[in-house]
């Protein structure tokens, strides 16, 4: 798998640990949602960033106050017609004001990353046989928006200038959190 | 009616660009099926049996005479000739080539039409009362809040996958003409506490496997708070419908599973947190959305006109056209047009690209430029002089279009079933035909009075055959059509899911099993009761015992 | 007798085809190539698979048909459907 981030293909320096292997004591990790549960205190102990997996029947509901923890959480997507992340996603980023690495992994396809970004994410695993660079002009293929969303661009309401844009928690963004901004389009 | 600003045509102009890539790359092989099949159907595109479907998206059932040249234009063009109108508000033609489908789009874009969420798990075309903006008992319009939810629910990131399709409904009169009983949101336009007007909402109606008359999560909701509030419910739904298993995967089962106060409580923790922001409806963007929905300037019109009252006089065919087939309009002098597309022996719903130039002409003639689709697949003229009555029917008459029987047992809603539908397991329309020849008489049609047919193909019940007062559902058993049917459905505001009534029918002895229980409805009715009225008063023991012999 | 068909939708129009002896996908269920054993219908399907990843077709599966004398005709109602088009007339002007 290849990593789609800052519009390009990138290395991914996070070391993705099995919940049956020791976490080294430091460096960037990721661990499972259980892993984290299991020993949250003991990773208190660690010198590196974190990172946290959540498959698509976790809800990031659950580690609301600990977003702050992570530098990365990844949300899973085992088939591209489950949805969920794209809720957990708004949620991590307006609600609960994650700041890191929000990345979609599994099934990802191009023609959901427009979608994606919206919601908050700012990478994408995506297959090693695919050619990122004709991936990127699927982000900049629709430039109106009829709702507010993670990514603080104002919507049609907003553009008539009758209201300031806002996400679902009605925090008035300035701009986008996360590292969407990025995404120049 | 809404008209296109430059962000909507940018959007839908960028769409079609969009899809166009998308079918370039389908037919190229960089796209699978399977990655094509969702976004295909977030365009409207369907593979049927015999060819493509493509489903047109008719915002709340209202389209201008321009658009209906536009629909016809496209059913010469690129289709053979007709179109159908569906049990959405929609329309949809049987024959589009995959390579046309982006022309047909820039065709349909060029006045303000598209097929964006027609299909696929998404926010489907949002549905209203045919009479909006015209019913004589209306509270409110309701396709101003219909085209607010419209824009709101348009290419949504975070709702595009859904666990299923959903349905929001929207009624601005007491009379629910638009079955919100039905949809997995229903909204019911009422004054709330302080004599303002807001929302009673509905959640987790639905028909299909699972028929289910939605509950009322909240009593009142200020129209401030409806996008709020809506994405709200979708959240939870996105968050926890089921997954597992397409046939329980809508909000119904979730309502159900839950309890409604459950759930309510869950949808209201949730708003919360999504009100007082960015999805708040400033009270301008309101006005602004209503100034499109207007009332016109009606020219005068005499609410009392000697030559309408001679020509029904001298015309007895015209006479029960305009018995039958006119509702009442909040103008004086005005009367609303319903356009039957149930011809005898027809297949309901369609409609000819002729025919549907004889509509869009007439309709600028004598309707304003306005016609609306029903969810019963006919046509109203929303704006019609009664002084213009005979002129307008005449000219229907000879398009084929004037059917006396709206509302009557020939109004029959059927679905497209196994002649067209990969889903159906038995056909609808033949049976349809069949039983429309047998009940035509006139006279006789009239004297039963409303009556609701309701036939689907299959269990998805796109038919909404529950909703009937006699529902045919079809179904195969080793390789044979049979017809269930069902007796005691309602769509309206007193919401009912009719009873089966015993076995099932073969497709030859079925048309005779329904005029066998029109027969036991005859006999029994009281006082000119309509069929709902009976049944009611009777239940379903007397028709069981004319049809199989036993109580 | 029975024996298998192959049939598909044509990517392009959607049409309902065949597959042929020649390889070819046709309209006509008559022109169909008949699977009458195992290895056949194998051959038929690893067909079906080339053609979906060609892009001529999609959906290829096997129907069974019952060999008469006039022309093979499929035992299931939906599939006599796909093969002579909808028991209706869309319109009484209607082709096809």
């Amino acid at each position: 798998m290849a990593l789609l981030r800052n519009a390009r293909v990138e290395d991914d320096d996070w070391v993705f640990v099995a919940d049956d292997q020791p976490i080294p004591t430091d460096g960037p990790v990721v661990i499972s949602f259980s892993r984290y549960q299991a020993e949250r205190d003991r990773l208190n102990d660690r010198d590196g960033p974190l990172g946290l997996v959540l498959d698509s029947d976790q809800t990031p509901r659950d580690i609301a106050e600990d977003v702050g923890r992570f530098e990365l959480i990844c949300l899973k997507f085992p088939k591209f017609t489950d949805g969920r992340g794209y809720s957990a996603a708004r949620l991590l980023r307006e609600r609960f004001d994650f700041q890191g690495e929000l990345r979609a992994t599994g099934n990802v396809l191009r023609d959901q990353l427009a979608f994606m970004l919206r919601c908050g994410f700012d990478a994408f695993e995506i297959p090693d046989s695919v050619n990122a660079l004709k991936w990127l002009p699927a982000l900049s293929e629709i430039s109106v928006h009829l709702q507010p969303a993670a990514d603080g661009l104002p919507d049609n309401v907003a553009r008539r200038g009758r209201r300031v844009f806002g996400g679902i928690s009605g925090v008035n963004q300035a701009r986008p959190a996360g590292n969407t901004e990025v995404w120049a389009r | 009616m809404y008209r296109y600003d430059e962000f909507d045509y940018t959007l839908v102009n960028e769409r079609i660009q969009q899809f166009r890539g998308q079918v370039s790359r389908r037919l190229n092989g960089e796209l699978s099926e399977d990655e094509f099949r969702p976004l295909r159907l977030m365009n409207g595109l369907y593979l049927q049996l015999h060819a493509y479907m493509l489903r047109v998206a008719i915002p709340y059932g209202t389209l201008s005479a321009d658009q209906m040249r536009m629909l016809a234009h496209i059913a010469r063009r690129y289709d053979r000739g007709y179109g159908h109108f569906t049990t959405r508000q929609n329309i949809q033609y049987n024959w589009p080539k995959l390579e046309d489908v982006p022309d047909m789009l820039a065709d349909l874009a060029n006045v303000e039409m598209h097929a964006i969420q027609t299909s696929g798990n998404c926010i489907r075309n949002v549905t209203a009362d045919p009479f909006a903006g015209v019913a004589a008992d209306e509270i409110e319009d309701p396709r101003v809040f219909a085209e607010i939810i419209r824009q709101w629910s348009t290419l949504h990131p975070e709702f595009s996958f859904l666990p299923r399709k959903f349905k929001i409904a929207v009624t601005g009169s007491p009379a629910d003409r638009a079955a919100v009983g039905f949809h997995d949101i229903g909204l019911k336009m009422r004054r709330g506490p302080d004599g303002e007007i807001g929302f009673e909402v509905v959640v987790g109606g639905g028909q299909g496997r699972t028929p289910l008359v939605g509950q009322t999560i909240r009593d009142f909701l200020p129209k401030a708070d409806l996008l709020s509030y809506l994405e709200a419910i979708l959240r939870i739904y996105n968050e926890q419908g089921r997954r597992d298993n397409i046939y329980k995967a809508r909000i119904k089962i979730l309502v159900e599973s839950l309890g409604a106060p459950a759930f309510a409580e869950l949808v209201e923790r949730e708003w919360e947190q999504t009100r007082g922001g960015g999805l708040d409806l400033p009270g301008d963007e309101i006005a602004r959305i209503e100034t499109y929905f207007a009332p016109p300037s009606y020219p005068p019109a005499s609410v009392a006109d000697n030559a309408l009252t001679q020509a029904r006089a001298a015309y007895p065919v015209f006479d029960r056209w305009c018995r039958v087939n006119l509702s009442d309009h909040r103008q004086p002098g005005y009367g609303i047009v319903n356009i039957s597309l149930k011809p005898t022996g027809g297949i309901p719903g369609d409609i000819s690209a002729e025919q549907m130039d004889v509509v869009a002409d007439l309709a600028d003639q004598f309707s304003l430029g306005e016609i609306r689709a029903t969810y019963v697949q006919n046509l109203v003229l929303p704006h019609v002089r009664l002084a213009d009555l005979k002129p307008l029917y005449d000219a229907l008459a000879d398009a084929g279009l004037a059917t006396a029987n709206i509302g009557l047992a020939t109004d029959i809603i059927s679905c497209p079933g196994l002649d067209f539908c990969n889903l159906a397991n038995a056909r609808s329309i033949p049976v349809a035909q069949r039983i429309s020849e047998r009940l035509a008489d006139p006279d006789r049609l009239e004297a039963m009075g409303a009556l609701r047919i309701n036939i689907s193909g299959c269990i998805n019940a796109c038919a909404h055959h529950h909703t009937g007062d006699i529902g045919l559902l079809g179904v195969d058993r080793k390789g044979v059509e049979l017809y269930q049917i069902t007796l005691g459905g309602r769509g309206d505001g007193d919401a009912a899911i009719g009873s089966i009534i015993g076995p099932a029918f073969s497709y030859d002895n079925v048309v005779g099993a329904v005029d066998n229980v029109i027969g036991t409805f005859l006999e029994q009715r009281q006082d000119g009761e309509n069929f709902a009225e009976t049944y009611r008063r009777i239940g379903p023991a007397p028709f069981k015992e004319q049809l199989y012999g036993t109580a | 007798m029975n024996a298998r068909v192959l049939t598909a939708n044509r990517l392009g129009d959607g049409a309902v085809v065949y597959r042929d002896a020649a390889g070819n996908w046709v309209e006509a269920l008559e022109q169909a190539a008949l699977a009458e054993d195992e290895a056949a219908e194998q051959a038929l399907l690893m067909a079906g698979e080339d053609a979906l990843a060609r892009q001529l077709v999609v959906g290829p599966y096997l129907i069974e048909v019952a060999l008469k004398a006039a022309a093979p005709s499929p035992l299931s109602q939906r599939e006599r459907i796909r093969a002579s088009g909808p028991t209706v007339a869309a319109w009484p002007a209607q082709v096809g």
